[in-house]
């Protein structure tokens, strides 16, 4: 059960990335990406509709951890207070961002939160992966459970680079993602940004698991024990390849190969830190990992049958609502 | 510098607080639209849509800042709340992500369809879409108040030496007998908010003579749902709540009785002012015997008083005390307005009632202290525990976090929904201001016409 528990919430972050990962990309790049209000609001439109549904993902893979790894919650949260304080903030700047640009016709008022989503957007991506390198990294858990997150801490080399590759990765995935929502100049645009990022994904790839390989010496373990997991990476090998042979008007094939790096680059990770949730660089014994830090075995039963038979109806939601909004953005008096 | 545990107190107070005044709306509102679109389909009349959708755009506004403020609470419960997230994680957060899984879903995914895809999805997809909004943020309520209910009265877990407690049955949790009339009272007093909210605006155009046909169905609409939701504010919802209080929380109800002695036949205090430190009422007025009999509905029970309790158990008693009797007040007066009303509906004059009108106006913002001021008595009574019985509150905080880390980013949060506050406010009043049937979304036809613009 505390291996399950493992890969669903490894599965609910992975398919967070990948659903909210688009519209953070495409916020990211908001303000270079869609030039005048018109196109402005064709990009937003394309994520108008999903986003706040995308975002819940998080939300719920956060209550789940709280039910079935309360330790690893309690020391991750407490351990990045004003880390994820300064997340929240950007978040609620995003979210008010989004849904109160349309409120008022009048060039300033857009102009001011099309930058707040955009920054906001950014930073979050950015934000997310630093949080991401760290947790694989490894951070100094003492033998209660617990450490103290400082910003030097937190923000080191190996970090910075896993936010940047998130950053890119994600504004790749967010460009493909346009190339399916939108039409004329922006797609165009859309398609060269699509070009461009993909380099810069493959390049921050490379050098990330070089950096893995070095600093984190028990990467290969569980590949060695598991040849299985192989595809993993293999994955993301795959996504990317294909993602350089879509570069022209393939973009069904572009988004789906940003997916693959996605899916492919998490479930490497996950396969990385199993079974730790959080090593310690103190000492491998106060790592926390899923048997140390899990609930008892009745209470992860019990939450996993009650959140997984919510969890299939909300994936069959999202994508009925998905296939509702799909193709390409039409703008009506309407939305956003 | 300030005590770790107040700076975390005050930090998870202030963003709940701030945090609930919308879905007090979400929850309320969100059941008028659903009454208000089935009527439409019901009855194919075009006011019913017209109303639906000006509500709708108020819920919007509201629903949009409720989803932002109240992500910060689930990570609170980490960052502020870390060693009660280790210590009860297990068995509390069984419905914590039952929230996010399956209401939040429902409503943030179903608002988007219901806002959005009016044209795109066949009508009786867009008015289910309507009803799940409003079952959603009801469903939400539920699991948030179940959580709440297990730190009030813990039930379904049993305690083991090596690490605290376990999960013994999620029904239990689930199902928490406390959380029932809990949950009654809650959801009853946010309908009875919107009910306010949608008479008050309706007063506010009566008065300013303009939209008169909207205006008339809100104001109809407001006294007599408001008549029928004041009283079972009251009866059975608020009696049955108190009454798990009588049963479960004895220093809480001594608390916000402001009972300091033991007493056979108590008496109920009206009013008066809690003397802590000589451990009486100063001016009290009494309704003698009457709180034995609502307690235990005997005028001769006996009603333990606080100092039954060593004093290291004692909530802060003025805060719980005029919490409570700010908002049986208030409770008491909204039952008056809202007769009133349906008197003069009844006689016919309601409309025209300028008085009235204004009182019904004015009236808007006090089911918000009402329900804020409920649940003051409801967490603040419950101190010095965090979960009552088992754990102090002092023993749930993140030990690893520095004073003024929480001071700063309390500062922070203070300053941030200040800003969201005069936001949200300015456009609410713009769409007030507009009425039903403006619609601010329309692109000018400038526009439509130079998309390079």
């Amino acid at each position: 059960m505390n291996i399950v528990w493992f890969w669903t919430l490894a599965l609910m972050l992975t398919t967070y990335a990948v659903l909210d990962g688009y519209d953070l990309g495409a916020g990211a790049l908001h303000l270079w990406l869609a030039r005048g209000n018109q196109e402005r609001r064709i990009l937003l439109n394309a994520v108008g509709p999903v986003w706040n549904g995308n975002e819940v993902w998080l939300i719920a893979a956060g209550g789940m951890m709280v039910v079935s790894f309360p330790n690893v919650y309690a020391a991750g949260f407490s351990g990045f207070y004003l880390a994820l304080m300064v997340v929240l903030w950007l978040l609620i700047l995003r979210g008010v961002s989004i849904e109160f640009r349309s409120q008022i016709d009048h060039e300033l008022w857009r102009a001011f939160w099309d930058a707040g989503f955009c920054l906001g957007s950014l930073l979050i991506a950015l934000l997310l992966g630093v949080a991401l390198g760290n947790v694989l990294h490894g951070l100094p858990i003492g033998p209660n459970g617990y450490f103290q997150g400082t910003f030097t801490l937190l923000l080191n080399p190996y970090s910075i680079l896993t936010g940047l590759l998130t950053l890119a990765v994600l504004g790749w995935h967010g460009t493909n993602y346009l190339r399916l929502k939108t039409y004329g100049d922006l797609l165009a645009r859309a398609r060269r940004w699509s070009q461009q990022l993909w380099g810069a994904a493959a390049l921050l790839v490379v050098a990330s698991t070089a950096a893995t390989l070095g600093l984190v010496p028990s990467t290969l373990r569980n590949f060695h024990a598991h040849p299985v997991t192989l595809v993993f990476p293999w994955l993301t090998l795959a996504g990317l390849v294909s993602g350089l042979l879509s570069r022209r008007e393939h973009d069904q094939a572009a988004f789906r190969s940003s997916t693959a790096v996605i899916v492919g680059l998490l479930t490497s990770a996950a396969a990385t830190a199993f079974p730790n949730l959080l090593p310690s660089t103190l000492n491998p014994a106060y790592s926390l990992t899923v048997y140390n830090a899990a609930s008892s075995p009745y209470a992860l039963r019990a939450s996993f049958i009650a959140n997984i038979v919510g969890m299939i109806g909300v994936a069959l939601y999202s994508a009925y609502v998905h296939r509702t909004f799909r193709g390409q953005v039409q703008l009506d008096g309407h939305g956003y | 510098m300030v005590d770790a545990v107040f700076a975390h107190r005050i930090q998870f107070a202030f963003t709940v607080m701030f945090h609930y005044l919308f879905p007090i709306l979400t929850m309320g509102l969100g059941f008028f639209i659903a009454i208000l679109s089935s009527m439409h389909l019901a009855t194919g009349d075009k006011r019913y849509a017209t109303a639906a959708r000006f509500w709708a755009r108020i819920f919007a506004i509201n629903f949009a800042l409720g989803v932002v403020t109240g992500i910060p609470l689930e990570f609170e419960f980490g960052t502020n709340w870390s060693r009660f997230s280790a210590f009860g994680g297990g068995v509390f957060g069984q419905t914590l992500p039952l929230e996010g899984v399956y209401a939040f879903f429902l409503e943030s995914g179903f608002l988007g369809l219901f806002l959005y895809g009016e044209g795109r999805v066949p009508r009786g997809v867009h008015w289910l879409a309507g009803l799940g909004v409003s079952l959603g943020s009801l469903l939400s309520g539920y699991f948030i108040v179940a959580t709440d209910a297990w730190m009030q009265h813990p039930v379904g877990y049993v305690t083991d030496p090596s690490r605290a407690i376990r999960l013994k049955s999620f029904w239990a949790v689930l199902l928490n007998p406390y959380a029932g009339w809990q949950y009654a009272h809650t959801i009853n007093g946010a309908l009875l908010a919107a009910a306010f909210v949608i008479g008050g605006i309706g007063a506010f155009y009566l008065l300013s003579h303009r939209h008169q046909e909207f205006a008339r169905v809100a104001v109809k609409m407001a006294v007599i749902a408001g008549a029928v939701l004041s009283l079972t504010q009251l009866f059975p919802t608020g009696d049955f709540d108190s009454r798990n209080v009588v049963k479960y929380q004895p220093t809480k109800l001594a608390t916000m009785e402001g009972l300091f002695e033991t007493e056979k036949g108590a008496p109920l205090a009206i009013i008066g002012m809690p003397d802590t430190q000589q451990g009486r009422l100063i001016d009290p007025v009494f309704v003698p015997e009457f709180l034995s009999f609502l307690a235990y509905g005997d005028f001769h029970a006996t009603v333990n008083g606080l100092k039954a309790y060593p004093r290291e158990l004692w909530p802060p008693v003025e805060l719980t005390y005029y919490a409570y009797h700010i908002m049986v007040g208030l409770g008491t007066i909204f039952i008056a307005i809202m007769i009133v009303g349906v008197f003069l509906l009844w006689r016919r004059r309601l409309f025209e009632c300028r008085w009235y009108l204004w009182i019904l106006m004015l009236a808007l913002p006090f089911p918000y202290i009402a329900n804020e001021a409920g649940w003051v008595v409801a967490e603040v009574g419950r101190q010095p525990w965090l979960v009552y019985g088992l754990l102090k509150t002092a023993d749930g905080t993140s030990a690893n976090v520095a004073v003024g880390e929480t001071v700063f980013t309390t500062l922070g949060f203070a300053g941030t929904y200040l800003m969201l506050g005069i936001l949200f406010l300015f456009l609410v009043g713009r769409v007030i201001y507009q009425g039903p049937g403006g619609d601010v979304t329309e692109v000018p036809e400038s526009v439509v016409a130079h998309p390079a613009a």
